[in-house]
């Protein structure tokens, strides 16, 4: 399957969140941007790989990346 | 068939929120393992997972499948019991570099010398977590915790290199940075038979990073980044640079006869007794 055959929804769950800063950082892509208190914001989803290493180093399980493959 | 199943069937997603503080990696190790155990397709009823005391040893909290909460350094210990007992049971002890290297430093030896068939899981996070931060046989020397302000004036301990000449039979490092390389040692490590020991290099932001690494938890999480150097390029430096790094990947991979395969070959009836063949 082709990876643009695929559309993503990302949902980051702000109770769990700690805000570590990981997934902002380590975007290759630059998808995330911190609000003020640090909240990762899904800013650039268009720029999101599906590469989902934001969901597997994300310490508290906070954040989900759903690919669903396009009809 | 493949049955696909998700890191969901082993992580008690209730549970949640995780007890650790923020930046800490324990979490993202937490869901290699999970990942791994889906992927290898092992039904959590047959894993039995045994932890010692400390923030790394409060994962079992998490886990739907059996778990053996013991005392503070004796996963190990315990382990080998479970495994002797019920040896189709897949073992996998999770503990802290205190929890393996310094209170359980002499389970650790000799369950590498007898290759029991244990997982072994070791959170290395260069300090004791739980107890605020003394150093542990780990802290990289000159390092400052708690019971050494002005820097530890001990050389560390190299776990891959103790469980190698101890007669680990598969030894990796890898990092909670390096998520994609921890999750593929993970599952390599759950499947070989005998004693096999994952380091998994971790951030401490709360103790650790406080006193050793200037910033936040991002600057703690690039630090044990930048310690670490893959098996391929740290092959090609001399023994000058190798000592600024960890090396990671797989380092040891033997096909060693574990303890219970030698202990029914020299026993026969205890083969006729025993409960199972294990994996
Ligand atoms: C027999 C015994 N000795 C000492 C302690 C106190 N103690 C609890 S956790 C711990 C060390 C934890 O360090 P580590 O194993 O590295 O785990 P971490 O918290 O860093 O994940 C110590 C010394 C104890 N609980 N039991
Ligand atoms: S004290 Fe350190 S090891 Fe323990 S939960 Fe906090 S960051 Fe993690
Ligand atoms: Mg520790």
């Amino acid at each position: 399957m082709n990876k643009t055959d695929q559309s993503v929804k990302i949902n980051i769950d702000e109770s769990l969140c700690k805000r570590c800063g990981f997934c902002i950082e380590y975007c290759n892509t630059k998808v995330y941007e911190a609000d003020q208190d640090g909240l990762p914001l899904v800013k650039n989803l268009d720029n999101c790989t599906k590469c989902r290493l934001c969901e597997l180093r994300c310490p508290d399980f906070a954040v989900k990346v759903e690919v669903e493959n396009n009809e | 068939m493949a049955v696909n199943l998700s890191y969901r069937e082993y992580f008690k997603e209730d549970a949640l929120p995780l007890m650790w503080c923020a930046g800490c990696g324990n979490g993202i190790l937490l869901r290699a393992i999970t990942d791994s155990l889906a992927d290898l397709e092992i039904p959590p009823h047959q894993v039995v997972v045994s932890t010692g005391i400390g923030c790394w040893g409060k994962a079992d909290d998490y886990m739907t499948t059996h778990a053996f909460h013991g005392s503070h350094g004796r996963a190990l210990a315990f382990g080998t019991g479970i495994k002797l007992g019920n040896p189709d049971l897949h073992v996998i002890a999770l503990m802290g570099d205190g929890d393996a290297l310094a209170i359980g430093g002499n389970h650790f030896i000799h369950a590498a010398r007898r290759n029991i068939d244990i997982t072994a899981i070791i959170s290395n996070n260069f300090t004791y977590g739980m107890t605020g931060g003394q150093y542990s046989p780990t802290t990289p020397l000159s390092s400052k915790t708690t019971t050494s302000p002005i820097g530890v004036a001990e050389p560390a301990f190299d776990v891959c290199g103790l469980a190698e000449e101890c007669g680990a039979n598969y030894v990796a490092r890898s990092t909670v940075y390096h998520v994609t390389q921890l999750k593929r040692l993970i599952t390599a490590a759950i499947k070989k038979k005998g004693f096999n020991v994952v380091e998994a290099i971790n951030t401490c932001p709360t103790h650790f990073g406080r006193r050793n690494v200037p910033g936040d938890t991002v600057e703690m999480m690039n630090y044990i980044k930048e310690m670490t150097v893959a098996k391929s390029r740290y092959e090609k430096m001399d023994d000058e640079e190798k000592a600024k790094y960890l090396v990671t990947g797989e380092l040891v991979n033997k096909e060693r006869p574990d303890f219970l395969s030698v202990y029914r070959e020299i026993n026969p009836a205890a083969s006729e007794s025993g409960r199972g063949e294990g994996k």
